[in-house]
């Protein structure tokens, strides 16, 4: 393989795998004060398509990126009101959250289908005149794939190295003690479910605005259900969760460019890899073990079905 | 709202009340429909009349919400039999397409054989490919590697990207020009249908099933040992009861239900697999599950309910042109107030 083709996979597993780790980030943080949101996909779609319309409309990639944020944040709260006020089973009210998700970008969007927008401009420093194209495609990257491993080291920071993140994760082990400890545990998790949603509607905004520049309905594609799989496989850290996302995104990339060089494989095949690589992945390495998973998330799991 | 009424008429028995209020809070997901319909600058009140006018108005109408029941009952059934046992099966979706393929298979490799053997092994082989594409994950769900939840969820998209990759590749009908589906079934594969209408067989099988459901939850050894589980797992397998064998098996059991209705939908109506096979009818039938509390005669009904909706859900693309997705909005709403109805009565009580 020459160089060309690896940095053509390394551009694009940046590119595609930036919203997955925005996306995974979010749920890493809602995971951690015990609420397994499985609606993810459903706030990306919110994120992507008021972005979208957003930025189209004011023709400024900045406002949209803020608005789509703010909107999926806003979203995720409907879901904070069931499951930490209402008690409803999680993962049932996460694939409502999904569904009405879904649904209302597909009602926003349906006016954009087919338009494009300036989005997100990529960085370009002077100095990536001077390097050869293919190495200067690797860095010429929007804003937010940019901005994601920053990211991921801040809401690290923020989950293990701040007061807040220790209140945040001492009630997604156990809500009860918590409470008893002096905690407003519904605060917290009102808290998580809204930054929760604020990333992954920048995941949304970097899918609609950075990575495609279109609005498609249902544009995501899974990559929302994918990160709930890679928060297993991050065991619940903001870190490895890196590895995983550019995991996503070498897969989608590997399977571009074995399309671009005219592999005999049927590109729906091809379309599989994301999935299949993250599927083994996770079994491979997720395997839940003692003290990693947030104990609050036990119930969710076991107590399900009634 | 059970109040209400019981102020006005006196006092009601308890089943009574209890469908007094879910209709009341069903209700309420319409209103919140509604508003969204207002904010998007449609007429709620036209979107509703057209609906329940073009499903339950006229006996075309009827014939064609009849056609839409029939996978979102299987769906949901595949949904109800896991989750008797506390296992969360999103993956009908995905289920449904391995079955149609199955079954597809059966169909396009022994055409010739008569239809009263060709039609029963296309039923069997659905079920098979639903259950292997279920067993998986109960497998993986039974050996603790992981949670049924994601591997169902991810299962989906990787089965419908195999039926695209079969009918754009190998089994691409040659006769139907741009569209990727494979070439027509022989009538011998095909379901018989009631009169002229498109109501399929599998509707009978649908209802057969739920009832087959309802008996053995019943009055079977395997339907205490479910219950049991479901009721507390623990003790369950302190009793001696292989919940193991029960996580794969009621997984398989449930994806088999599924790929019934993938087979059904490709031998019943479209006699071809395509990759419209499906238009989410595993998602709805997870909710109609949910809206039923997996109890298999409620299924019937709430998959009627929801056989309106996506019904209504196409009659609003063509009439108001409201794009078909916008129908997850409704479901979706419904869902979470019967969750949330369901919460409140567990901390009353």
């Amino acid at each position: 393989m020459n160089e060309a083709i690896v940095l053509g996979i390394l551009a694009i597993t940046i590119a595609s795998g930036a919203s997955v780790l925005y996306a995974t980030l979010g749920e890493v943080i809602g995971e951690r004060a015990g609420i397994v949101n499985l609606g993810v996909e459903g706030s990306m779609l919110v994120g992507a398509s008021v972005s979208f319309a957003v930025a189209g409309t004011t023709e400024s990639a900045a406002v949209g990126v803020l608005a789509g944020a703010l909107a999926a944040g806003a979203f995720n709260l409907v879901l904070a009101v069931f499951v930490v006020s209402r008690r409803t089973d999680q993962l049932a009210s996460g694939l409502a959250l999904w569904l009405l998700g879904f649904g209302l970008s597909t009602l926003l969007g349906s006016r954009f289908v087919g338009h494009r927008v300036g989005g997100l401009a990529e960085v370009d420093l002077p100095f990536f005149d001077a390097l050869p194209s293919s190495y200067a495609q690797v860095l010429r990257q929007d804003v937010l794939a940019y901005l994601m491993v920053p990211a991921a080291v801040v809401i690290w920071w923020m989950l293990f190295r701040t007061s807040w993140g220790l209140r945040l994760r001492a009630v997604g082990e156990d809500r009860t003690t918590a409470y008893a400890a002096g905690l407003h545990p519904a605060r917290v998790q009102y808290q998580a479910l809204f930054i929760a949603g604020v990333l992954s509607g920048i995941a949304g905004a970097q899918l609609s605005l950075g990575y495609t520049k279109t609005w498609q309905e249902g544009m995501t594609t899974g990559r929302g259900f994918l990160a709930v799989a890679i928060v297993i496989f991050s065991l619940w850290h903001p870190l490895r969760a890196i590895a995983g996302a550019f995991l996503f995104g070498a897969a989608v990339a590997l399977g571009l460019q074995l399309q671009a060089l005219g592999a005999p494989v049927s590109p729906f095949a091809l379309d599989m890899l994301p999935y299949l690589i993250t599927l083994a992945v996770v079994l491979v390495w997720g395997r839940p073990r003692a003290f990693t998973v947030p104990m609050g998330l036990r119930e969710v799991f076991e107590g399900t079905g009634r | 709202m059970a109040a209400v009424v019981a102020r006005l008429v006196g006092p009601l028995p308890a089943p009574a009340r209890a469908a007094i209020s879910w209709a009341g809070w069903v209700g309420l997901a319409f209103v919140l429909f509604a508003v969204v319909l207002v904010v998007a600058g449609k007429d709620p009140l036209l979107a509703y009349a057209s609906i329940l006018g073009n499903t339950l108005g006229t006996a075309y109408g009827l014939s064609e919400t009849l056609v839409k029941m029939t996978p979102l009952l299987l769906t949901a059934l595949a949904v109800a039999v896991p989750a008797r046992v506390g296992l969360v099966n999103v993956g009908g979706e995905g289920q449904l397409f391995v079955g149609g393929l199955a079954a597809s298979f059966v169909a396009l490799t022994v055409p010739d054989l008569p239809a009263l053997l060709l039609v029963p092994s296309m039923a069997v082989a659905g079920f098979a490919g639903g259950a292997v594409w279920g067993a998986v994950c109960g497998y993986l769900r039974a050996r603790g590697w992981l949670n049924e939840v994601f591997s169902t969820l991810l299962l989906n998209y990787l089965a419908v990207l195999v039926v695209q990759m079969i009918v754009y590749g190998p089994w691409r009908d040659a006769e139907s020009a741009n569209y990727p589906q494979s070439p027509q079934f022989a009538t011998s594969a095909w379901l018989p249908t009631l009169g002229n209408t498109r109501v399929h067989l599998g509707l009978a099988i649908g209802i057969v099933a739920a009832v087959a459901f309802f008996l053995v939850l019943q009055r079977t050894r395997w339907g205490l040992e479910m219950r049991a589980i479901g009721g507390n797992s623990e003790a369950a397998r302190r009793c001696g009861i292989p919940i193991a064998t029960y996580t794969v098996l009621l997984l398989a059991v449930g994806g088999g239900l599924a790929g019934v209705a993938g087979m059904a939908e490709a031998s019943g109506l479209h006699h071809r697999l395509s990759p419209g096979l499906s238009s989410g009818y595993g998602f709805v039938g997870f909710l109609a599950s949910w809206l039923a509390g997996h109890r298999p005669l409620l299924i019937v009904p709430m998959a009627f309910l929801l056989a309106v909706l996506a019904a209504g859900g196409d009659i609003l693309q063509i009439t108001q042109s409201i794009p078909y997705a916008v129908v997850n909005v409704l479901m979706a709403l419904i869902l979470f107030v019967v969750l949330a109805a369901r919460a409140a009565g567990r901390t009353a009580r």
